[in-house]
């Protein structure tokens, strides 16, 4: 391999030297390289292919503004990432990585026909190619161009790596480490404000790194950089944080901050976060974003070695890397001369600056003949060749006129272009900031901001050190005086700085036909000047739309260096000035960021609560299939050795119907109301009357919305005149409780009532089947548990196990059973008390799925399974629950209105089908007329369906357009094996006339 | 994430301690059974859901628990001001006085190339 490292220059560490693979092919760089810095070293430029046409595509850039260089990184041990950027990725021993979008290799690839066949992938080439024949969408075009478009393969493992989040709040966060950021920094830290800079960088120093030469204050870039960094590592109150990207900008100055921790570690820390977001809220910030620099549009800007010019001079100044032997640069721009003088000066040959201009300032002309470097002012680029890397470039002479002149071709195997600097408003943007067009710098400059934001530097358009440094200083010493501290901002001193003029962003001139050109503006999305024309021609007018169905700056670059050279084109083509075409809206992340850093902790466990109640221990220890309802886990079934759910749930169901079951229910929620006013604040929120309820019994209550449709319902126990013991459904608990305080707090104000959650502090154990009583009776002090002391639905306050409890004489089976609620510190106890001494009763422990199958055997439905929003008291069969005399009560109205007293309204029925042995699927569609043509009228669907042991056959519940009175007719349920028939029923199928709830 | 002033609390505390609560000022009617299914429809689903500035109800659902009026502007998302549940809706010269008592966001400078 050649070695295209130059002694003497760049900040690399020589000593340090990695080995690190490309494409199976081992290569040395040194430590502080990017993968970009380190495969020039090697000469390499070829790394990827484009997107569409699968064109070779080298190294555009030096920062993370790259489009073109996106790789496979493997960090080893199932760390695999797609579309790294080859300049923001730092090499270290061992790092494998691979070029993507191209098959079989690299340098011979099938998909490169594309190139051939551009025409049919001209803009909006989705929308129209593909369109016809219809069918063909699914089995031909989808899955081809999924195959052949895209760029990286998605890893297929879970990310082994973890990720960290943090809080943070300073006086100052400065966004940008460069000159303008360093200088802000200063500033605010002398003051004593608690200051934040961060750069996405390794190194803080931005555009100094690759300014060696100049002199700060007297001091060489390179020495005053280092004295800085010192400095303010010196200050307690400033945090420096590189490797550290400020990706989006949120309201009220809430920046997130995306800091890499491990990726440039050759071997990681057990346990080390890769990465972690901060979340900033900062009283003052400041934006030293820098610029990007612009491509130019031309035929064939897109070869391998064609390079912005100012990534050139980076390579040079700060990896030490020449990218070429030869190099031609072609600019409109003052600053891509300095990158001609300082790698002529390194050794490289110069072979010629093109400058489209017709004057250029004369002092950079005279250093270039000073350096012999051929100059070619006012002359065109119209064309470049060689295959995998650029050989030659063909420029041409323009006219004052205009006429572009006979071509001459220039050996070179490196082309640095530089259409001038965009400054980077990417954050302000994202504040809905408005952005004004200067006109003489045909640029974006940041307009009204919208929060407490101030950009410096290049960021705002003031190119140079010296304009950087001293808007750095106003802007962090303005910061920090508005943050409460005082600054009094430093002025500065600079040496050799660069020449900052130039023209910018126009299509150059052609002798050829541009409509054949492929001169691109996006190189990661393969969109070209032409594509564009042609989008404007097909009469897209708006830039928001050009861009969509060109796809230019739609790429995960967001077209950092695509947006202002495809506004120009599009501005050209409509004959409007750029400003009046207008800017598309960036958004974050301002690059691209893993949804890791997003995720943070909450992955795994993490990833939610998993509410666990007094009883799940026991319940995992004796083997419980669990299943998630809401945020708890639930105990699903028992199953002994050898069963599986079905033959669980039989047996549990038996169990309960013949001798005795117990089931932890402690999930229900639970609000405690209390106050003089608490039947009154009832009797307006729950359908059912309240008033007349005595102390000591229980009433099934059913909550509706305004809307009138069913919201919540639970069994409620009136403790005493003031006191009442509600439950709800256990994934409704919180909004039932929240609905309460809405109506309580801006209501009805005046009403003296207390509204309080007591879910987590009972436990609760329902003991169901008829030998419930008989267990109890033994070890309840306090409560007559007879019948006719304590019948169905009555409550007292009493002992169990000398353990205080309130008891509930309540069931959701249907047999004789008791809810006893303990105080949740003894719900275990008790649990292990009552298993123990149910023993001689054969006593059952049963989860969730029994619990559903007894409850739909006797019609009792679940709220938000059997409803679903749109269900009436009347329609769920509840009419009954209904309080028809109170005068008001949350939801009343609606009942009344026209549309709820239709007769054809869904009403729940009970379902058997044909064949005993089908367990329909729940949620599927009902038909009359299974024979009418697709698609079919669908008069409902199934909301329960369970396999009833006590029945031997198949139950189900559903709703049904007019069902009641469809009673004994036959429907048809469409379903993937066939459809089944089915009787509409009652919704009681076991003991209809509630015998055994007073065995 | 917005920063959002309880005016129970009387502090301000970020959005994930609160929870939206839908358009502010629409009481629920004395006597429902005296309103027409139009006036009822409306009360239940009409909104004025303006471009710009919005009265809605917000609850500090993870401090006090209070549920309270704010004014925002549905464009830029700034909160003018926040009350209390129960007092009038704020005249023009009140919402204008609380934003211009509050720090609100001293603009950027203009550009100066
Ligand atoms: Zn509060």
């Amino acid at each position: 391999m050649s070695n295209f490292r130059i002694a003497g220059k760049g900040r690399v560490n020589r000593s340090r030297q990695v080995r690190f693979s490309f494409d199976g092919v081992d290569y040395t760089g040194c430590e502080g390289d990017t993968l970009a810095s380190a495969l020039l070293a090697n000469g390499v430029h070829l790394v990827g292919r484009s997107f569409k046409y699968h064109r070779p595509r080298g190294i555009l850039s030096a920062g993370s503004e790259e489009p073109n260089a996106l790789v496979g990184s493997n960090r080893g041990n199932g760390r695999f990432e797609p579309n790294t950027r080859a300049t923001v990725l730092e090499v270290f021993e061992g790092l494998k990585t691979e070029s993507q979008n191209r098959w079989p290799s690299l340098t011979r690839d099938i998909g490169a026909v594309n190139d051939a066949l551009y025409m049919l992938f001209s803009a909006g080439f989705y929308y129209k190619t593909f369109m016809w024949p219809k069918s063909f969408w699914d089995k031909v075009y989808e899955p081809v161009i999924r195959n052949a478009a895209g760029l990286g393969k998605a890893p297929t493992a879970p990310d082994p790596d973890v990720y960290a989040s943090r809080f943070a709040h300073c006086d100052v966060l400065v966004v940008g480490g460069g000159a303008a950021g360093l200088a802000a920094a200063l500033e605010a830290g002398r003051s004593g404000a608690s200051v934040i800079l961060c750069d996405e960088q390794s190194e803080i120093g931005g555009s100094l790194l690759s300014e060696p030469t100049a002199e700060i204050n007297g001091q060489l870039a390179w020495d005053w950089l280092e004295d800085t960094n010192a400095a303010l590592a010196a200050m307690p109150n400033v945090t420096v944080l590189p490797r550290t990207t400020a990706i989006g900008y949120y309201h009220q100055n809430f920046v997130g901050l995306c800091q890499r921790l491990t990726d440039h570690l050759s071997i990681v820390p057990d346990g080390a976060p890769r990465e972690r977001m901060w979340k900033v809220r900062a009283k003052q910030v400041v934006l030293a974003q820098g610029a990007i620099e612009k491509p130019l549009v031309f035929a064939g800007n897109d070869r391998p070695g064609v390079m912005l010019a100012g990534a050139a001079r980076t390579y040079l100044n700060r990896y030490g890397v020449k990218v070429g032997n030869r190099v031609v640069i072609v600019t409109s721009h003052d600053s891509a001369w300095h990158a001609a003088f300082d790698l002529a000066k390194a050794g490289v040959e110069v072979a010629a600056i093109v400058d489209v201009r017709g004057t250029v300032p004369t002092q950079l002309v005279a250093a270039a003949d000073a350096l012999r470097i051929k100059t070619l002012i006012g002359w065109t680029i119209t064309g470049t060749k060689g295959r995998l890397r650029v050989s030659s470039v063909r420029v041409n002479p323009v006219t004052t006129g205009g006429k572009v002149g006979g071509a001459e071709t220039i050996a070179c195997d490196a082309l640095l272009m530089s259409g001038g600097w965009t400054p980077s408003i990417h954050l302000f943007s994202h504040t809905q900031g408005s952005l004004t067009w200067n006109e003489d710098g045909q640029m974006f400059l940041p307009g009204r901001g919208k929060e407490e934001c101030r950009l410096a530097g290049a960021g705002k358009g003031r190119f140079g050190l010296k304009a950087a440094f001293e808007d750095g200083a106003a802007a962090g010493a303005a910061a920090a005086a508005d943050a409460g501290f005082t600054a009094q901002p430093a002025s500065y001193h600079v040496e050799g700085e660069l020449s900052f003029t130039g023209v910018t962003g126009r299509e150059l001139p052609t002798d050829r036909d541009p409509g054949h050109a492929k001169a691109f503006v996006d190189f990661q999305n393969d969109v070209m000047a032409k594509d564009i024309r042609l989008a404007v021609r097909e009469g897209f007018k708006s830039i928001e739309h050009i861009k969509r169905y060109t796809t230019n700056g739609m790429a995960t670059d967001q077209g950092k260096t695509s947006n202002i050279n495809g506004l120009a084109v599009a501005s050209d083509a409509l004959k409007r000035p750029i400003p009046a075409v207008g800017l598309t809206t960036f958004r974050p992340p301002y690059t691209p960021t893993s949804f890791g850093t997003f995720a943070g902790y909450n992955k795994g466990e993490l990833f939610e609560v998993t509410r666990k109640t007094p009883i799940d221990g026991w319940a995992a220890e004796n083997g419980a299939v669990f299943e998630p309802v809401s945020l708890w886990r639930r105990a699903w079934y028992f199953p002994q050795v050898g069963e599986d759910m079905h033959a669980a749930v039989a047996r549990e169901c038996k169990a309960v119907r013949s001798s005795l079951g117990m089931f932890d229910a402690s999930t229900l929620g639970k609000i405690e109301i209390v106050g003089p006013d608490a039947a009154e604040f009832m009797n307006r929120m729950y359908t059912n009357a309240w008033t007349k309820l005595a102390p000591g019994r229980c009433r099934y209550g059913l909550l509706l919305g305004e809307d009138g449709f069913i919201r919540d319902d639970g069994v409620i126990g009136r403790l005493s005149h003031d006191r009442f013991h509600v439950t709800t459904t256990t994934g409704g608990a919180a909004r039932v409780l929240n609905m309460m305080e809405d109506y309580l707090q801006t209501e009805w104000p005046d009403l003296k009532v207390w509204l309080t959650s007591t879910t987590e502090q009972w436990s609760v154990i329902a003991l169901q089947g008829p030998n419930a009583r008989k267990l109890i009776e033994p070890f309840v002090e306090g409560i007559d548990l007879s019948e006719g002391a304590f019948p169905h639905m009555a409550v007292a306050t009493g002992k169990i196990f000398g353990v205080p409890t309130r008891l509930f004489r309540v069931s959701f089976t249907g047999e004789l059973g008791f809810e006893i609620n303990v105080p949740a510190r003894y719900g275990r106890a008790v649990w292990e008390k009552l298993f123990e001494a149910g023993q001689r009763f054969g006593i059952t422990p049963y989860g969730t799925e029994t619990m559903h199958v007894l409850r739909a055997e006797k019609g009792y439905i679940i709220v938000g399974q059997d409803t679903d929003g749109t269900l009436t008291p009347d329609d769920a069969g509840l009419s009954w629950a209904v309080g028809k005399t109170k005068p008001d009560f949350v939801g009343k109205r609606s009942l009344s209105r026209p549309d709820m007293l239709v007769p054809n309204r869904k009403q729940l029925v009970g379902l058997l089908t044909s064949d005993p042995k089908t367990v329909l699927e729940e949620g599927a569609q009902i038909v009359l007329d299974p024979n009418q043509p697709v698609p079919m009228d669908m008069v409902g669907h199934v909301t329960s369906s369970y396999w009833s042991a006590e029945l031997g056959r198949s139950i189900a519940l559903a709703v049904i357009q007019g069902g009641r009175s469809l009673q004994g007719q036959t429907v048809h349920v469409p379903m993937p094996d066939k459809v089944h028939a089915a009787t509409i029923t009652g919704m009681v199928f076991v003991d209809p006339e509630n015998t055994r709830l007073s065995a | 994430m917005l920063l959002i002033r309880c005016p129970y609390c009387e502090a301000e505390r970020p959005e994930v301690e609160f929870t939206y609560a839908g358009e502010a000022h629409i009481a629920r009617p004395a006597d429902p059974s005296a309103l027409s299914d139009e006036e009822w429809r409306d009360f239940l689903f009409i909104r004025t859901n303006p471009r710009g500035r919005h009265f809605e109800r917000w609850r500090h659902m993870h401090g006090c628990g209070r549920f309270f009026n704010a004014v925002r502007d549905t464009v830029t998302d700034k909160f003018a001001m926040t009350y209390k549940a129960g007092t009038p809706r704020p005249s023009d010269e009140e919402i204008a006085l609380a934003v211009s008592a509050s720090s609100a966001a001293t603009p950027a400078e203009e550009a100066r190339p």
